[in-house]
């Protein structure tokens, strides 16, 4: 299957936003890891910005770089969203007020606790009515996403933008579920065109996953399921052409063939 | 336009029934299975669709890590009708590596944290030795349940929108089929009664105390279910007879209002069920039966009518089998596909139980007693939080 890539959104530790992220990427400038600073969205009005929990703000921060690189309209776009759990600080909540003797929820957190909740909020803050899913795939969720929003490209020949995000748990179910820091990616696809790169996505058996440079950017992808996606940031950074290889199950891998440019 | 899918086989479990005679029976017979709530203590008067025997009867061998209330409902359903048996045959033919699982759930094992959370070491503040948040909570746990119990080696992902989640399973799978990343797919998927739903919407206020009444003038909200239900999609071949119930149309939408009321003139859901419509390549007037979402909110029913109104006008009827199995949540979309499924087979147009008097200011045709009837094509509509909507549409093949 092969997409255009029409804009890149980035968000993560060290790593804030595409145009400042590509030449630490890229190998040119030196990566200095820090938390992940959550650009405030222009998309949500302000009383919403403060309450928005941080899945929702990181979706809709790095969806919001992607489509302003793309030049597309967001509200005409399909969307795929991917995540491997749901907001932390939202479901560790829930979980300790019904541990409790008083199990009264609040309505708006259970509402932020749906695993699609930030897909609601971009189609809210959007006003797309267009299709959208919200994927989940344990560490591989980001390929999952990939699959899903390629198959949509080429099938319906139509543009689709992949929002990727995942935070951190806080204890105990962090304890249990460590992820490495706050990340979300999102990138604008299309059935041709695309001033990034193409890629030709394949299935393919289990072979092993491309790596980061240095230590502590792979370590990054490794405990971090959304920054799976670095290695072909990495060469989306570069401009060459590349063949990267991500995880995808226990038997099997995605084989992305990129070609930059268009 | 899509090119239609058949559901070489399905299996459902609900609080209505196990398995596919049974269920139709109960159809037929107006049998609802819902019961006064007796579930986790929970100190509100409501009816659940509670499926009984969950409780024992865990998950063991090669599969035990997996145990939670909903793979252990997964479970079940996979193995009703000899569904198993047919994935495997399905394996024969295609190889393990060519068979997808494209399935949905809301709250996956979500209910084994609940637990655990409850089990805390009070010294530690540590979760139980032995939980296994990626096998049981997690959302994908379902997806990867499925693909062990079944040995398929093939593209998965668990879609988790809410109450659309197993609807828009099959959107996926005949993507994928039709990109060629596999031959077939299983979708459908399951959810299971936790505390966290229960609390949820009574924070919402939309729990009824009686059992729902869907459409009905003095609905008074949801009866929360439980149910699974699986599908083998595949391209038509020679071994589908004119019975078999195919995929004609998948329609999504966002509403892009609210994240938990729906559009209050249903544009949303009108937009799935046109898109739904327009990828099977059918007009309003082909549609025999619709199988509403019909959760019997106050703001939910009244939306819906207006989208269906407003497209297929007073003539084509419809119904919502909320009141059977109550809002089985994620789980709706399947076990809603293969009520219209069965509903097919069987010439029988589901009624509605519990629903007395239609709220006058419907205008659909709602249907409150079930008839023979016969059934060529049916929209089947699920809709979520977060505005997420799916409508399928299903076939007769011959």
């Amino acid at each position: 299957m092969r997409v255009a890539i029409e804009g890149i959104g980035l968000c993560g530790p060290g790593l804030d936003g595409w145009a400042a992220s590509a030449p630490v990427l890229a190998g040119a400038r030196d990566y200095e890891a820090a938390p992940t600073l959550v650009p405030p969205s222009a998309l949500l009005p302000a009383n919403e910005r403060r309450r928005a929990v941080q899945t929702v703000k990181i979706a809709l921060a790095v969806g919001a770089e992607a489509f302003a690189a793309a030049g597309r309209d967001p509200a005409a776009t399909a969307s795929v969203f991917t995540s491997s759990g749901g907001d932390g600080d939202t479901i560790d909540q829930i979980l300790n007020v019904l541990a409790s003797p008083n199990r009264e929820l609040s309505p708006t957190r259970f509402h932020n606790s749906v695993h699609n909740a930030p897909a609601g909020y971009w189609s809210i803050a959007t006003g797309s009515r267009a299709a959208s899913s919200s994927l989940c795939c344990h560490d591989d969720s980001f390929a999952a996403g990939l699959l899903e929003a390629a198959a949509q490209v080429v099938t319906e020949q139509c543009a689709m933008a992949l929002i990727a995000y995942d935070v951190c748990y806080p204890a105990p179910l962090g304890l249990v579920r460590p992820i490495g820091a706050a990340f979300g990616v999102a990138m604008v696809l299309a059935p041709a065109g695309g001033r990034f790169a193409s890629i030709d996505i394949c299935l393919a058996p289990k072979s092993t996953a491309s790596v980061m440079r240095p230590a502590a950017l792979e370590s990054l992808r490794r405990n971090t399921p959304a920054a799976r996606s670095l290695p072909l940031l990495a060469a989306l950074a570069r401009g060459e052409p590349a063949e990267i290889t991500l995880d995808y199950l226990d038997d099997m891998a995605l084989i992305l063939d990129l070609a930059p440019g268009c | 336009m899509m090119a239609p899918l058949a559901l070489s086989d399905f299996s459902v479990v609900s609080s209505v029934a196990a398995g596919r005679d049974a269920t139709i029976a109960a159809l037929r017979e107006g049998r609802s299975g819902l019961a006064p709530c007796t579930f986790d203590d929970f100190p509100y008067p409501t009816y659940t669709g509670e499926i009984p025997g969950l409780d024992a009867g865990p998950l063991t061998g090669e599969l035990a890590a997996f145990d939670c209330r909903n793979n252990r409902l997964a479970r079940m359903a996979l193995l009703q009708d000899g569904f198993i048996d047919s994935v495997a045959a399905a394996r024969a033919r295609y190889g393990a590596d060519r068979i997808g699982v494209f399935v949905g759930t809301s709250t996956s094992g979500l209910r084994q944290t609940e637990l655990a959370y409850r089990s805390q070491d009070h010294v530690s503040g540590g979760l139980p030795a032995g939980f296994d948040y990626a096998r049981t909570h997690n959302t994908y746990s379902l997806a990867r349940f499925v693909r062990a119990m079944c040995r398929l080696q093939g593209p998965a992902f668990v879609v988790s929108t809410a109450c659309a989640a197993t609807a828009k399973v099959f959107g996926s799978a005949a993507r994928m089929i039709a990109a060629g990343i596999c031959d077939a797919a299983i979708v459908g998927g399951a959810d299971t009664l936790c505390a966290t739903t229960l609390y949820g919407f009574h924070s919402l206020g939309v729990i009824a105390e009686a059992p729902c009444r869907p459409f009905d003038a003095g609905r008074r909200g949801i009866s929360i279910g439980e149910a699974g239900g699986f599908a083998l999609l595949e391209q038509p071949g020679a071994q589908h007879g004119a019975e078999t119930v195919m995929l004609l149309g998948v329609g999504e939408s966002a509403d892009a209002y609210h994240m938990s009321s729906p559009h209050p003139e249903g544009v949303g859901a009108r937009l799935a069920m046109e898109r739904a419509l327009a990828a099977a390549g059918l007009a309003p007037a082909d549609i025999d039966y619709i199988n509403l979402h019909g959760t019997a909110t106050l703001v939910g029913d009244a939306s819906e009518d207006q989208a269906v109104f407003g497209l297929f006008g007073g003539a084509t009827p419809c119904s919502s089998t909320k009141g059977f199995a109550g809002h089985t949540l994620g789980a709706s979309g399947a076990v809603e596909a293969a009520f219209c499924a069965l509903a097919i087979q069987h010439g029988f147009l589901p009624g509605s139980p519990h629903t007395r008097e239609i709220d006058p200011a419907f205008r659909s045709r709602y249907v409150r007693e079930g008839r023979p009837a016969r059934i060529d094509r049916v929209i089947s509509n699920s809709f979520g939080f977060g505005g997420s909507n799916c409508s399928l549409v299903l076939g007769r093949a011959g």
